[in-house]
């Protein structure tokens, strides 16, 4: 049974159709790349999946129950996190306290009045393990906005981890950074993918056709091929519309 | 360890400065102003809860002060009259938080300018009814003859005792305002201010929060209007009134609320000494006040405790 089940996802703004039906099947333990050309709907898709906004018609089911719609802090506790392609930080706080947030948060803490943040030894503990897994340890007291922007990439992806999710979606993981730090993300990746079922958008053809057992490619909000990656290379829609190069 | 973190703990120096207040040379003949200063601190401090912390622009925030004015003049004058001001007082806080309650319950998901304007409406719509709703809140005479007797078998009918009583739970609630500061929820409240989609991603119910820490700023306010209730000996509808509201604002920005825990503390004892004593001299002070305010906004946008920029949060 797949872990997550899109079924004529369907979104609009306006007369604009972004998400055009979509239906497509995840596997759990996959890694899935979703490529296609700015405005094909990638983010939008990710924001339906996660419950950002509402869809206009379809549903959304991961482990069978259906999440369609749920807020994000309801698809959390499913098991379904992401990242951001602009990084979404908590830019007063450093590295560790980024963390702790959401590990507060996954520990069922986050209306106790009376437990000293900074003192629970358990939120610390975890957080820093999370760092450690993430290659952030050493940055974990430096101010968000002192560390180069691979790092604060990296630290948007340790957010999403630190509710110990399922299933990932990284949106835009390798955008705006140089080659090293992309290869520091690569490496993340593959750690991560022995744990997590993971859904990338990205942009860097050699990256995706690497990584994925699966690609999704997405055409003005629909569904243009869904396969595996020599496949999708072989689709002449695909190289038509997106592969012209 | 304990006692140097005790000796650099700003609340020691607080509290100190405030318990010897009545003694002091000249100050200390203005008891009154003394124990509306302690009042102020506690309502400006349950504000930053809103402003500080969450980013709620509560404007309206007086009319929970006067709800808790309103719901304690009310109880000792009908429920408990000539008995101690306990009951009165507890009945204050409360219904400060339940107004807090069910207005934030509505406008829980309201952002800026719209949560702002909703609770200014708020705190009007209650001035019209105070106002207008003679045989319960006196209308434009309002309750009066509310004379203090007694708390928990202590005589406070002297303004030194009362004072004292003021002092007690200014420090009781300002430590707990900085306990929950301090704790989870109010990490939960920053990371809300910081970035309220990605709290959402983390697991926040941002909506829900804000309904709960509105709440628990509304028994705060309500408990030091009810406190206000008593050093007054009345209650007056005006106390609903937007401008009531933007005194906390204005104190809360000035002292610098979002820059510090303490910045309210230091906004309204300037609010208030311009307003009780410079005013007694000068009929404009709000004029050379209001050239103040703009200076200091202008040069540091986080107010008087901006400037020390340690964020004690």
């Amino acid at each position: 049974m797949a872990i997550l089940s899109v079924s004529n996802l369907k979104k609009s703004f306006g007369s604009n159709l972004v998400t055009n039906d979509i239906c497509v099947d995840f596997q759990e333990g996959e890694l899935v790349s979703i490529i296609g050309a700015n405005g094909a709907g990638k983010t939008t898709f990710f924001n339906l999946l996660t419950g950002m906004i509402k869809p206009n018609g379809g549903t959304v089911m991961y482990k069978g129950a259906d999440i369609t719609g749920k807020p994000p802090y309801e698809t959390l506790k499913h098991g379904l996190s992401r990242s951001f392609q602009v990084v979404s930080l908590f830019e007063e706080m450093n590295v560790l306290e980024n963390i702790s947030i959401g590990v507060q948060s996954a520990l069922g803490l986050r209306a106790n009045l009376f437990k000293n943040f900074k003192k629970n030894d358990e939120i610390r503990v975890r957080s820093e393990e999370i760092l450690s897994q993430i290659g952030l340890f050493d940055k974990k007291d430096f101010p968000v906005g002192a560390i180069s922007h691979g790092d604060r990439k990296i630290l948007d992806i340790g957010m999403a981890l630190s509710n110990r999710p399922e299933t990932l979606l990284l949106d835009e993981p390798m955008s705006g950074l140089a080659k090293g730090e992309r290869s520091r993300i690569t490496d993340l990746i593959e750690k991560l993918r022995k744990t997590t079922t993971l859904i990338i958008v990205e942009h860097d053809m050699d990256v995706v056709f690497k990584i994925s057992e699966k690609i999704l490619v997405l055409h003005q909000g629909a569904v243009l091929a869904f396969g595996d990656p020599e496949a999708v290379k072989r689709n002449k829609k695909v190289q038509a519309v997106y592969l012209k190069s | 360890m304990q006692i140097k973190s005790i000796t650099r703990d700003p609340y020691l120096y607080i509290f100190l400065i405030f318990a010897l207040y009545p003694f002091y040379p000249f100050l200390g003949k203005f008891i009154s102003l003394g124990s509306e200063l302690l009042l102020f601190f506690i309502f400006t401090l349950s504000f930053n809860l809103c402003l500080g912390y969450t980013a709620l622009p509560s404007f309206g925030h007086g009319a929970l002060y006067g709800m808790g004015t309103f719901g304690a003049a009310l109880t000792f004058l009908h429920l408990t009259p000539g008995m101690g001001i306990e009951c009165a007082l507890i009945i204050g806080g409360i219904a400060g938080m339940l107004g807090a309650a069910a207005v934030g319950w509505v406008i829980r998901n309201k952002k800026g300018i719209y949560f702002a304007m909703l609770t200014v409406a708020f705190s009007q719509v209650l001035f019209g009814l105070c106002w207008r709703w003679d045989e319960v809140t006196g209308g434009e005479s309002g309750l009066t003859g509310i004379a203090r007797s007694s708390f928990l078998g202590m005589d406070i009918s002297g303004s030194i005792p009362y004072y004292y009583l003021c002092f007690g739970f200014f420090a009781a609630c300002a430590i707990i305002i900085r306990v929950i500061a301090h704790s989870s929820f109010g990490m939960t409240l920053q990371s809300i201010r910081q970035n309220p989609i990605r709290a959402t991603y983390l697991g926040y119910n941002t909506g829900f929060y804000k309904f709960l820490v509105f709440t628990l700023s509304g028994f705060f306010a309500g408990l030091a209007g009810a406190l206000y209730c008593f050093l007054a000996g009345a209650a007056f509808a005006d106390i609903f009134d937007w401008t009531k509201s933007g005194d906390v604002v204005i104190a809360t920005l000035l002292g610098g609320g979002t820059a510090s825990f303490y910045g309210p503390i230091v906004g309204s004892l300037i609010f208030l000494i311009c307003k009780e004593l410079i005013s007694a001299f000068w009929e404009h002070w709000l004029l050379a006040y209001g050239l103040f305010f703009v200076l200091i906004i202008l040069i540091c946008p986080r107010g008087l405790m901006g400037l020390c920029d340690r964020k004690e949060q």
